[in-house]
């Protein structure tokens, strides 16, 4: 599917959802309530079949932090970005990792690193950082660590 | 394969339903296995020769069977990421080299692909020569190490040697063109840092003429050894579903048949000019991706030979400024390394630096697969699994 052949069809899904212009992908700014369905749709779909999750990850905007998705199809090829805005004091979203197998190792990662706490997770722990760091999040913009951290 | 075995590796439904509690397949979770009688568990690393690097697996076991594989990473872990947030576009290339190091040339590439892309910047065409060049070799010097420690791993030390002897001639002609022998930094937004070595046409034509006197040896020593065979054959076996699930990528998924080569597949630079092919196993175990990997080398030896002749003259780096400023906006590349695809997502601000980098590494989630993999086989089983789906830690941990 071409690019705007995708943004019809994602349209017809999620008719409140917006798209952000440029960029090579088209990218999807999705509700963080209507995610774990709409994952669901993009998985099933015959027409869409998103299937290789192989991206995800996590940026901390100060005003609140934005999950991306990057996911791509093996039988199409064609590839999209889902961004979901969350809560900085309380970022929440479902997990996916029983949609795409891939995200448990990586939203664990995202988990340590950002502090986002995603729901029905079967395995939400540290996985890079040592036990005792739960509540800090390194990859934050406000983290501070005087000992460790040399100031470039 | 025995009953157990079979039954834990049959596919497994990729997409359990929405809002179910996910992988409660066996009556587990991923999250513990219950300690049942006679179970018990060991340590694995972090300071293991196998590992090849500190990787740390918490294995549960039931005799010689594997219940659970648990990885424990971050004992290499530098926050690359977050470096990176402080370094300007020319800075940050330099530390990417110390990830994936075996993959040195193809992550600056990766890196330099991205600038250019935020910048619109149009690279001559000599340096694009001399990079799939250097990514080739460096490809080829990758597999070399792979297949002498894979084999040092499953017990067989002679073929360790004679990896590294093709190996060391590579790395004469990196040190030679880019100074270093593993952390090359070659690449820069624009192009490659400096020209080519005089030497260095005739040299990478006598490492292609030793390279094939030498090959077949490999197959000689390893790859037809009735020994070696049965230890690979039927052993971590991984379905085509399950690759693509677990977001399996590189060599490690063309194993099981899934395409996925990027330079095929989303081709960057002149690798839609050049004749190649992508690598295809099925059988989806162990075998199947040695295969793949040992007949990497020879496509790759394919690209070298067409394009060692055919270096156009001209610049070798495009005129960029001083500052780099990348536009507001996300930029995402994909290269092909050696362990498969490494995808670099830039966020920019518009500033000097970038507001925030992440590396997708093959590694990363070529290792999420293992505890799939690994379940119902034998321990000594694991060793074979974790070599060919060649896993760099510093990769891993970023």
């Amino acid at each position: 599917m071409t690019n705007e052949e995708l943004k019809i069809k994602l349209t017809e899904l999620q008719p409140a959802a917006t798209f952000e212009e440029g960029g090579e992908w088209v990218t999807i700014n999705v509700e963080v309530a209507d995610w774990l369905a709409f994952a669901g749709q993009l998985r099933q779909e015959e027409a869409l079949f998103f299937d290789y999750l192989f991206c995800l990850t996590c940026v901390d905007w100060k005003t609140h932090l934005t999950m991306v998705y990057h996911l791509s199809s093996t039988k199409y090829r064609h590839n999209m970005v889902v961004k979901i805005k969350l809560d900085r004091n309380k970022p929440e979203v479902e997990t996916v990792s029983h949609i795409w197998r891939t995200a448990e190792f990586h939203e664990r990662e995202v988990y340590e690193m950002f502090g986002v706490n995603f729901l029905n997770h079967p395995d939400l722990r540290l996985l890079i950082l040592p036990d005792g760091w739960e509540g800090k999040n390194p990859l934050r913009k406000d983290f501070d660590d005087p000992v460790n951290m040399i100031k470039l | 394969m025995d009953k157990e075995t079979t039954l834990l590796n049959e596919s497994q439904a990729p997409f359990a339903g929405s809002g179910e509690v996910p992988y409660d397949r066996y009556g587990d979770t991923s999250a513990g296995i219950a300690l049942g009688d006679g179970d018990f568990q060991i340590n694995f690393g972090p300071q293991h020769p196998a590992t090849h690097g500190v990787l740390h697996l918490v294995i549960t076991l039931n005799g010689e069977t594997i219940k659970k594989v648990e990885p424990h990473l971050g004992y290499i872990h530098r926050s690359i990421e977050k470096m990176c947030e402080s370094l300007t576009y020319r800075q940050f290339i330099y530390v990417t080299s110390r990830m994936d190091y075996l993959s040195a040339h193809i992550n600056n590439h990766a890196c330099a692909l991205a600038v250019e892309k935020g910048l619109q910047v149009e690279v001559p065409a000599r340096a694009q020569v001399i990079r799939v060049l250097m990514d080739e070799l460096t490809r080829i010097a990758s597999h070399e190490l792979w297949w002498g420690a894979m084999a040092m791993d499953l017990g067989a030390f002679t073929p360790f040697f004679h990896a590294f002897r093709e190996r060391e001639s590579i790395n004469d002609i990196m040190e030679e063109t880019c100074g270093a022998r593993l952390t090359m930094n070659y690449m820069v937004p624009g192009g490659v840092m400096h020209d080519l070595h005089p030497n260095f046409q005739k040299r990478v034509k006598e490492f292609l003429q030793l390279y094939k006197r030498k090959i077949h040896e490999y197959d000689e020593l390893v790859t037809g050894n009735v020994i070696f065979q049965n230890r690979m054959k039927g052993v971590g076996y991984l379905s085509a579903e399950d690759a693509i699930a677990y977001g399996v990528s590189g060599p490690s998924a063309r194993g099981s048949g899934v395409s996925s080569d990027i330079r095929k597949l989303y081709p960057y630079e002149i690798y839609d000019k050049l004749e190649f092919d992508e690598v295809l196993e099925t059988a989806g175990d162990s075998f199947a991706r040695y295969m793949v990997r040992i007949n990497e080398m020879h496509q790759s030896i394919r690209i070298i030979e067409q394009l060692i002749d055919n270096i156009p003259e001209g610049d070798f780096q495009a005129k960029t400024k001083n500052v780099l400023k990348l536009p507001k906006g996300d930029f995402y590349t994909r290269v092909e390394t050696a362990r498969g695809e490494l995808g670099l997502y830039i966020v920019s601000e518009g500033g000097n630096t970038p507001y925030r980098i992440k590396f997708r590494s093959p590694g990363f989630s070529n290792l999420s697969v293992l505890d799939h993999m690994a379940r119902g086989s034998k321990i000594g089983d694991l060793v074979a699994m974790m070599g060919t789906l060649d896993l760099v830690i510093p990769d891993i941990d970023r």
